[in-house]
């Protein structure tokens, strides 16, 4: 027997591969996605990836709905980071009609969105550590994703699907003491950043997970559009926010995280470097908010305050009017770009000068960054697979639309 | 670069292939036909001064029903949506396609990105990619019958998923 096992070369052995399905429904992949693997021991030969069981139709179904209703249906895109999603249609239709929203508005719009894409990165850093073991982080992390949700709670009366912005606006403005409110939970919050931080930016089972691990190159995210902290991490300085600013975001003073590694690691980090930049933008745009309307007064975009529609019979008419006939941009279309969570969240919108968008086309930034996983993953172990799926952080709601 | 002056650039290169060009809000975009779509977006993206290194976005558009063209010479376009982030400026590259019997040169080879956006082209509104490797279904299950985003696809019609695809593994990585 000993002679026998002696003489034999593991590697001689034949074997034959494989193949393995993870998911749709797969705890691992956070979503319904489906990956589909070629294995050789545990390490991946061949990879397919198939997406589309979230496809609810959303493009078509904007198509038939008044622009305004479009707003609680661009909150289920990604559903992570909700009302960034609606601040970013309002501002692409604002920018088809011409207008401009309220400084006020403007910032507000500025807090609440910074707000979602810290909540986004909450969810996405907790539920990854998650995913490779670290169970504790998860709570400090949604935690204060609760206390996000509650913030936001106070601000709309709704937690997460708040359908708050307006075009030409937002709906409502701030309650008296709520600036206070988010000022003391942005503070608790960079305590929270740290605690997790510390927790596993030098911890030995998590570095010896994340480093090397599920790299994209700087020709890879280039070429495959990755935007955000995932090309944040592949060394491709870019960011909306200071590349062609909007709702004045060149007034406040952060910083874009660029990191070189392309791995699991560096695109975790940039997300807690990012988290802390959100907390200054908010702080500032708080410290510095002008007072005025939140939402225009121009009977062709907006609705006029109640005591007008009660009060006047030109704001009762205007109502009606916006009511049932909507907003009517003129012909024609636009692509608007904004920093999502993701990255690089573009409308195109064409009008055909109705009341219902003709064609809305969204370009969602997980689209494009998950299009390299399958050849980021070759030749690499199963387990980093998952590892990975979690720092692209895919929300399958803006993937498959 | 001055976005006005890079269509006048196009139009000086290619003259009488740009078949028309387009203002609004401040964007701009150009129209091609399909014969000269690769060889006005290598120039594009290689140019030094363009240096449009990056597509955002492939979105298909099906104009028919659209108010007031009756005189539209193609029915789809396909659009895409240019980026350089060392100018920081963008142009869109609109490609007519007459009808589904044209078929677009696919640009997967040039961008990773473009295999995916151009399957949910083909998914969507049915118009073919010459030379894509994989052009399969993406969002849609495999035995769907039509393109949904065409204006003549019913929105409330109802199709059934019978059986689940069972390979979806590409001959080779790359094409995945």
């Amino acid at each position: 027997m000993s002679e026998h096992h002696s003489g034999t070369d593991v590697q001689s052995i034949p074997t034959d591969l494989l193949t393995l399905n993870i998911g749709p429904s797969h705890p691992a992949t956070h979503g319904t996605l489906r990956l589909q693997v070629q294995l050789d021991g545990e390490t991946i030969v061949n990879m397919g990836c198939e997406i589309g069981y979230l496809h609810r139709g959303y493009e078509k179904q904007c198509e038939t709905v008044y622009y305004n209703m479009v707003v609680p249906y661009a909150e289920r895109l990604n559903y992570c980071s909700p009302v960034h999603n609606s601040n970013a249609w309002c501002y692409a239709i604002e920018q088809m009609m011409g207008v401009e929203a309220p400084p006020r508005a403007q910032a507000l719009r500025v807090i609440t969105s910074e707000m979602a894409r810290i909540i986004d990165h909450c969810v996405c850093i907790g539920t990854n550590l998650v995913d490779i073991g670290g169970l504790t982080n998860f709570w400090y992390m949604y935690n204060y994703r609760e206390k996000i949700y509650d913030l936001y709670e106070e601000l709309t009366g709704a937690r997460m699907m708040v359908n708050y912005p307006r075009i030409g606006g937002v709906c409502l403005d701030a309650p008296d003491d709520w600036f206070d409110h988010v000022l003391r939970v942005m503070e608790e919050l960079t305590e929270a950043i740290g605690d997790v931080h510390a927790l596993v930016a030098r911890n030995r089972i998590f570095v010896d997970r994340m480093i090397g691990t599920g790299v994209i190159s700087n020709e890879m995210a280039v070429s495959h559009g990755c935007t955000g902290p995932v090309g944040r991490a592949s060394g491709v300085n870019y960011d909306i926010r200071k590349a062609q600013p909007y709702w004045g975001y060149e007034k406040y003073q952060f910083d874009v995280p660029v990191l070189q590694g392309g791995d699991n690691y560096d695109r975790t980090m940039v997300r807690f470097i990012e988290m802390e930049q959100s907390r200054r933008i908010v702080e500032q745009a708080i410290k510095s908010i002008p007072s005025g309307p939140v939402l225009l007064e121009n009977p062709l975009v907006a609705l006029p305050p109640k005591d007008k529609v009660y009060n006047t019979m030109e704001g009762l008419i205007n109502h009606f009017k916006l009511v049932m006939h909507g907003v009517q941009p003129p012909k024609g279309e636009i692509y608007s770009a904004t920093e999502g969570g993701n990255g690089e969240l573009g409308y195109y919108v064409i009008s055909d000068g109705g009341p219902m968008p003709f064609r809305v086309r969204i370009r969602p930034p997980c689209f494009a960054s998950y299009s390299c996983f399958p050849k980021i993953m070759k030749g690499q172990m199963v387990a980093d697979a998952v590892a990975t799926l979690g720092t692209i952080n895919i929300i399958a709601g803006e993937l498959d639309r | 670069m001055d976005e006005v002056q890079i269509v006048e650039r196009l139009k000086a290169k290619f003259g009488e292939k740009i078949l028309s060009t387009y203002t609004f809000a401040g964007q701009h975009a150009v129209t091609i036909g399909p014969d000269s779509l690769r060889e006005v977006l290598i120039w594009l993206r290689d140019d030094r001064e363009l240096d449009f290194s990056w597509l955002m976005d492939v979105g298909g558009v099906d104009y028919l029903g659209y108010p007031g063209d009756d005189d539209r010479e193609w029915r789809f376009e396909v659009a895409y949506q240019l980026y350089s982030l060392g100018k920081n400026h963008r142009i869109r590259v609109k490609v007519a396609v007459t009808d589904d019997s044209v078929s677009v040169p696919s640009v997967w080879d040039l961008w990773g990105v473009a295999n995916w956006m151009e399957r949910e082209v083909w998914d969507l509104f049915g118009i073919r990619f010459d030379g894509h490797p994989n052009l399969r279904r993406i969002l849609c299950h495999d035995e769907f019958v039509g393109h949904a985003l065409r204006k003549d696809y019913p929105i409330n019609r109802r199709q059934k998923l019978l059986q689940p695809s069972e390979m979806i593994l590409c001959e080779r990585m790359e094409w995945a």
